[in-house]
């Protein structure tokens, strides 16, 4: 019997260990979450890749150090999230003036100067804080994705799914972390502190 | 002697075990069950686990050292209950996608930690143990099914969202199949044993 309950209290013991570690301390469940986790605990910088924006200026990721920049993930044609998430970038240029904005397309294949062009009109992105770009390189896609651990899946329908987030990259370009970008009162209260450090 | 001749399975149970097993992990049954969320969560795991309870045989139930170490089966199907548990983590399913090592824990800790132990402890388990777990297991598919529908956003950044919705309903159909499959074997009477001496 001592045995058994022995035997039983192990792997009881051994399943918390296994468990605790597969979650971070009990943390995060989700690869998302593991993914902001992360980059709360160690900020890193995204690759140096050089993008082009909507008026057709190259400039690297690089150059945007001393400045606070919030980045989301997009493609053009997306009419769910990204459209969503083109109003947020929106309200955050008027209520977080001094942070620069970059929407970087992962539709390489479709997306060209015309359609970030087209995106820019259509929710207001001016080409000088808010800037619609895409890598100038396709070989630089996916090192900036894994970088900022987006995953990008085809959703059957000629469109894509992915992590639909905010990226805020701090003044030394790290990418300190990655926030939802609803309800956006306290994307805001998140990002406020850092233009001011 | 005679403990350890019946420790010997039978040969067709442990050769479709094998022979599941490895069809489970042939490249291309890999890639078409794990595209699919449902294809992953509902088909290919359940069978992983069903391979490595074939590959136990009935014998080893009733084998002393398993008798003595785990008395009513409890350590083994708490064993079984946890390792399952861990791979309906949303993160365990896109790491097993992601990175080679974990498609290897998978496939290594279904059979061996999940299907053998059931095989070897469920059948030993008291009635009220038993009706423990399935309470669980019914509960939890019922949380999981309704948790999949409501989540306002994707758990897996390797499946579609329409893709978790179809399982959070497959869950919850299975969790209202098994609570009525035990309902019907409570009152109307389905015995196992009695159906074996018939």
């Amino acid at each position: 019997m001592m045995r058994s309950l022995f035997l039983a209290l192990t792997v009881a013991v051994i399943a918390m260990a296994v468990f605790g570690s597969a979650t971070e301390g009990f943390r995060v469940f989700t690869t998302e979450g593991a993914r902001r986790y992360a980059v709360e605990q160690a900020p890193h910088q995204l690759p140096a890749v050089t993008l082009e924006d909507q008026d057709g200026r190259s400039f690297s990721l690089d150059s945007l150090q001393g400045r606070v920049v919030l980045i989301e993930f997009i493609y053009t044609r997306c009419p769910t999230v990204c459209s969503a998430l083109g109003d947020v970038f929106a309200r955050l240029a008027r209520a977080l003036p001094g942070t620069v904005l970059l929407s970087i397309s992962f539709d390489i294949e479709h997306d060209g100067r015309a359609e970030l062009r087209r995106y820019a009109d259509s929710h207001g992105a001016d080409g000088d804080e808010w800037r619609v770009a895409r890598p100038v390189h396709g070989q630089d896609l996916g090192p900036l994705l894994d970088g900022a651990g987006v995953v990008v899946i085809a959703d059957g329908w000629g469109g894509y799914q992915h992590n639909a987030a905010v990226h805020l990259l701090d003044r030394h370009g790290r990418l300190v972390r990655i926030l939802d970008f609803d309800p956006l009162s306290v994307l805001i209260d998140e990002v406020t502190p850092w233009l001011k450090s | 002697m005679a403990e350890i001749l019946n420790l010997i399975p039978s040969f067709r149970r442990i050769a479709m075990g094998a022979g599941l097993f490895l069809v489970l992990a042939a490249p291309s049954l890999r890639e078409v069950l794990e595209q699919d969320m449902t294809r992953h969560m509902l088909i290919q795991l359940p069978f992983l686990v069903l391979a490595g309870w074939l590959l136990i045989p009935a014998a080893a139930a009733s084998c002393r050292f398993v008798v003595i170490w785990d008395r009513f089966g409890i350590a083994g199907i708490l064993t079984a209950n946890l390792a399952a548990a861990y791979w309906m983590l949303p993160r365990s399913l896109d790491n097993a996608i992601a990175l080679p090592v974990f498609e290897i824990a998978k496939f290594i800790s279904l059979p061996l930690l999940v299907g053998v132990p059931l095989g070897c402890c469920w059948p030993r388990m008291p009635m009220l143990g038993k009706g423990f777990v399935m309470a669980n297991v019914v509960s939890m598919l019922g949380i999981a099914g309704w948790l999949y529908l409501a989540a306002p956003v994707r758990v897996c950044v390797f499946y579609l969202s329409d893709q978790q919705e179809a399982v959070g309903r497959l869950l919850l159909c299975l969790a209202g199949a098994i609570s009525l499959a035990v309902l019907f074997c409570a009152f109307v009477g389905f015995r196992p044993s009695a159906a074996r001496t018939a």
